[in-house]
């Protein structure tokens, strides 16, 4: 079975405690409408473990069939350095179908993040090593598609839908 | 059932369609590692798609001076739709006439249902076997497999 290769780190995105006893990590790309159908599902399932789960998101764009989930995982990124990653990530998931560069600009202008910087980080793809670095870690963990989740450092291979995700977390959970 | 060709079998030569109006035979790459990834079908969903993913891992797999090689029984103008969509920069080889003739050497050919299994082979600078895997044909068997095949090879 495949497992997580790359332990979670202060460099993770991370909602939640470090001493929470599950630890769920997305392998995720902005653009892929799976990504956006489990996006509101995380939530339940954060809701329904509460203090008892921590969410991490890692980025896994497929660039080649999703043209703006690299500039997508740059903008997050950029976000994170001004300590805004998860209103970031919220707002490209809950707007991924107007996608664009220009619309990731609009984005940080709303989250009030310098918008010259980020055009200026983009061009100069300041954050695309993260974002890759991300990417091929989640090669070596086995990720086979997005979304690839983790729970506790196995990968889940069933259905995403919240029943499955949540009866999949309580199974490994008592673990 | 046929038996999936092993570590230390040397890989049978073949020449199969890489295109409208082109061949390529698996002899011509000797001298680098080549990763064979048969497929069951073109247009499989998209966000999980096993060829789509390896595409992304290309600079990787550049990085040890493999070749990667998509084999399934589509025709050359169905893969040539499918490369187009899917932006994949890296050959689809068509095992369509005879039909599914390299993946019967390689014992990954399904015959009842007239497919290829999903199964990977990395194969040496010499022309043998150095790792071979068979999915389960639901399952996209991800990258892991083909990229530690890869880094224990002689150098």
């Amino acid at each position: 079975m495949a497992t997580l290769k790359v332990p979670v780190t202060a460099k993770d995105h991370v909602q939640g405690d470090a001493a929470a006893e599950i630890t769920l990590v997305e392998y995720g790309d902005y653009q892929c409408p799976h990504c956006g159908h489990a996006y509101p599902i995380v939530k339940q399932v954060q809701k329904h473990f509460g203090k008892r789960l921590r969410f991490v998101f890692r980025d896994f764009p497929l660039t080649q069939i999703h043209p703006d989930a690299e500039a997508a995982a740059e903008t997050a990124a950029f976000a994170a350095a001004h300590g805004r990653y998860w209103k970031m990530h919220d707002a490209i998931f809950e707007n991924q179908s107007k996608l664009s560069t220009d619309y990731l600009l609009k984005l940080a202008k709303s989250l009030k993040l310098p918008v010259s910087e980020l055009r200026d980080a983009l061009e100069t793809q300041m954050y695309a090593a993260a974002v890759r670095e991300d990417f091929l870690g989640g090669v070596r963990s086995g990720v086979n598609g997005t979304p690839t989740f983790f729970i506790n450092g196995l990968r889940h291979d069933g259905p995403f839908e919240f029943p499955e995700l949540v009866a999949a977390i309580e199974l490994r959970g008592k673990a | 059932m046929p038996q999936i060709l092993s570590l230390g079998t040397p890989a049978p030569d073949f020449t199969l369609p890489a295109g409208p109006d082109k061949k390529l035979s698996l002899s011509q790459l000797r001298g680098k590692p080549v990763i064979l990834a048969f497929y069951p079908a073109d247009w499989s969903p998209v966000c999980g798609d096993q060829m789509a993913l390896y595409n992304e891992i290309l600079p990787e797999f550049k990085e040890f001076g493999a070749e990667l090689l998509g084999v399934s029984v589509d025709g050359v103008w169905c893969h040539a739709a499918f490369a187009k969509d899917r932006h994949l920069q890296f050959p689809l080889l068509a095992d369509f006439e005879p039909k599914g003739s390299v993946a019967r050497k390689f014992g990954v050919y399904r015959e009842a249902d007239g497919i290829t299994e999903r199964a990977l082979f990395v194969i040496d600078k010499n022309g043998t076997i150095a790792w071979s895997y068979l999915s389960p044909i639901a399952v996209n068997p991800g990258a892991d497999g083909i990229l530690q095949a890869l880094e224990g090879l002689p150098k």
